[in-house]
């Protein structure tokens, strides 16, 4: 489960003054907001144009550019499975179908109740115990379909 | 309480090893010592680079480390029945840990640390022969650190195989007022993960071969760029460098020397095109990763406008040991033009798979066969991608390619970051080569258009061939795409995607010409 607390405006620009110092502090920020709310507001984008003296293009630019951040709250739990060649060669296309079939959710969507984002990442770095699949930023590997039953079934008990 | 020393159970804290339970594990096992009363102080290491045999939990014991492997938490009461803590025999048992043929026959030298002991401290890091780089660094003229790396053969490690030595020397002779030592920790190979092992498992090295090329050109300032698909390593470094700071390694003064070398890390936002080293300085600098034009090389203008090193883990981390043992015991390792020790990660349809490190020159097929112990299906071996996702297909014929820079060039192919995944006789390799287009589509950073444009038109042309429509003109068109791409784009992104392609096409080209069949993505 993510704690994000709701968007606030008065946090928000004290996490950003907090870091404007830092050299190429847009990261970061971002960062750091995303961890405190779950997402990036629009109401961040103006805020931290402003505070880096940079135009709210070039802020939205990263903001989309980058997979990581997410403009929208995300599902309250995060399913990422594994989807580069290593995991590939272990079953893991087969896994991501699985996952898309139980949750009626595709890659990059969240279930309609809003309870599962569901995301391919490539590479997770854990490609000798493939495959291999990240919950709420906890790292499982040797994932099969039991395993991933399992899991799907601990989400659909959680909250 | 006993008079008795406590006895020393190793379990890893290596995000590979939790990721298959070994917290489990470490609870389970302080837990069964408690009720039974036993003296045990349980240590998180690093892995040792066995990852097939994680969580592997190994006992300090009159015998030396003794190893058992795949345990599971409810494996622990059992151990305990044996005579687990005398490193005793179980169903589970490795045998003491150095004698294990996987990591006997293997020559560490950037590894040798590595999972030895808590990776945290800095106590055990000088204790195993940390920072004696650094002492002999300290001792030379800076112009003399960078002759040590030049003359030790080291090849930048991320991929391109640039001698490091010279990139520095370049730095060392460039004009700027602030000049930077950026470690390119964005390790997005499907395949690699030998950069994460190491910052998990011995992050001291990294820090102590980036404060020695800070040293050697003049920077005073450096930042590793983590991936944000890891975590653990980033927590990992960030506790290390806070730990350098405290004891004089980093700051002002490095060392009671004269030199200041500031460390920070910064973590990725999820864009693959980073790992390229002008997308990665963008990134560092707050910007989308697009490439930049090169050149001027970032030798010469990288990070804010000033030369800067940018360098792979693997490449900083082998550093102390040249600086400590010298250029020539170094060289002596290795073949040709490819010198030192290889990284080698096993991966994907493997028995064991795991980190290899051993002299360049062994060959593909000693690796998969004799390390890896076949495929994990127990079906027969099909091809192996060498490289990461930008590597060509090997067949089982080309096993016999020594890992070399230009062995692999030879043969079309790219040994890259070392990283080898495994395909068993399902794999179909018309549509490996759709998925690396299409990984190529998803990952472009957008700038040049034979990239941009031409990955997505790949994915097409390579569905139609699936499809059947007009083969052998749509594989003409393919073949003339991915020329396009290789010769026109600005990176190696779009300038490589055509390797596992054509290495698809070329080896495996019954698959192309299977019957009519249409694909979805994530099938």
């Amino acid at each position: 489960m993510i704690h994000a607390a709701p968007w606030d405006d008065q946090e928000a620009l004290e996490i950003v003054t907090r870091h404007r110092q830092l050299p190429g502090a847009a990261l970061p920020i971002l960062h750091a907001l995303q961890e405190r709310f779950g997402y990036i507001d629009r109401a961040a984008i103006p805020m931290v144009a402003e505070v880096l003296n940079l135009s709210q293009a070039e802020i939205h630019g990263v903001v989309a550019f980058y997979d990581d951040f997410r403009e929208q709250p995300p599902g309250r739990h995060t399913l990422r499975l594994c989807r580069a060649e290593a995991c590939q060669a272990m079953g893991a296309n087969a896994l991501v179908a699985q996952a898309e079939k139980r949750l009626r959710a595709g890659l990059g969507a969240t279930t309609l109740d809003g309870k599962v984002s569901l995301a391919a990442v490539y590479c997770l770095g854990n490609c000798a115990c493939a495959p291999a699949l990240m919950l709420d930023g906890e790292l499982i590997g040797r994932v099969d379909a039991a395993r991933l039953d399992q899991l799907l079934d601990r989400l659909e008990n959680a909250a | 309480m006993s008079a008795k020393i406590s006895t020393k159970v190793y379990v890893p804290r290596d995000a590979a090893a939790l990721s298959v339970g070994a917290e489990d594990v470490a609870l389970a096992i302080i837990g069964e010592a408690r009720r039974r009363n036993l003296d045990v102080t349980v240590v998180r290491n690093g892995s040792r680079g066995l990852l097939w045999a994680e969580p592997l939990v190994e006992v300090e014991s009159r015998l030396g480390r003794t190893a058992y492997g795949r345990v599971t938490a409810a494996d622990v009461p059992g151990l305990f029945d044996g005579a687990f803590l005398e490193g005793g025999h179980h169903r589970l048992s490795l045998g003491v840990t150095e004698e294990i043929p996987y990591l006997k026959r293997q020559e560490r030298l950037t590894f040798a640390r590595c999972g030895l002991t808590d990776p945290l401290s800095i106590e055990d890091y000088r204790g195993l022969g940390g920072f004696r780089g650094l002492e002999r660094a300290l001792t030379l003229a800076p112009e003399s650190i960078v002759e040590d790396v030049v003359d030790s053969g080291l090849r930048g490690r991320g991929g391109a195989g640039f001698p490091t030595g010279l990139k520095w020397r370049t730095v060392r002779t460039a004009l700027g007022s602030q000049k930077y030592v950026v470690c390119n920790a964005d390790e997005g190979d499907s395949g690699t993960f030998a950069d994460r092992l190491l910052m998990e498992g011995d992050p001291f090295l990294l820090i102590e071969g980036m404060i020695i090329a800070g040293i050697a050109v003049g920077a005073t300032s450096g930042y590793i760029y983590v991936r944000s698909e890891y975590p653990h390593a980033f927590r990992t470094l960030k506790q290390a460098i806070a730990i350098a700071y405290k004891n004089g390694y980093l700051g002002a003064g490095v060392a009671g020397s004269q030199y200041a070398f500031d460390l920070d890390i910064r973590l990725g936002a999820g864009a693959y095109i980073c790992g390229e080293e002008t997308a990665l300085l963008e990134s560092l600098e707050g910007k989308r990763g697009i490439i930049r034009y090169r050149p001027p090389l970032p030798a010469i203008q990288g990070l804010f406008g000033q030369p800067t090193i940018v360098n792979n883990v693997l490449s900083l981390a082998a550093v102390p040991l040249i600086l400590e043992k010298g250029a020539s015991f170094y060289r002596d390792f290795g073949m040709g033009r490819s010198r030192g020790t290889l990284p080698i990660q096993l991966a994907g349809n493997v028995k064991r798979g795991g980190l290899i490190e051993k002299a360049f020159g062994i060959t593909l097929g000693e690796i998969i066969d004799e390390f890896g112990g076949g495929t994990a299906s127990g079906r027969p071996f099909r091809a192996a991608q060498v490289g990461g996702p930008l590597g060509a297909y090997f067949p089982r014929e080309f096993l016999d390619t020594p890992l070399d820079y230009e062995s692999f060039t030879a043969r079309k192919g790219l040994l890259g970051h070392g990283g080898i995944v495994v395909f068993d006789d399902s794999v179909d390799l018309a549509r490996q080569a759709r998925f690396a287009m299409e990984f190529c589509a998803i990952e472009s950073c957008g700038k040049c258009t034979p990239c941009r444009i031409g990955s997505t038109r790949g994915v097409e042309i390579i569905d139609r061939v699936i499809a059947g429509q007009d083969r052998d003109r749509n594989l003409e068109l393919l073949d003339d795409l991915c020329e396009l791409m290789q010769e026109a784009s600005l990176c190696a992104l779009g300038g490589l995607t055509p390797y596992p392609v054509l290495s698809a096409l070329k080896h495996f080209p019954e698959d192309f010409d299977r019957p009519a069949r249409t694909l979805r993505a994530a099938e």
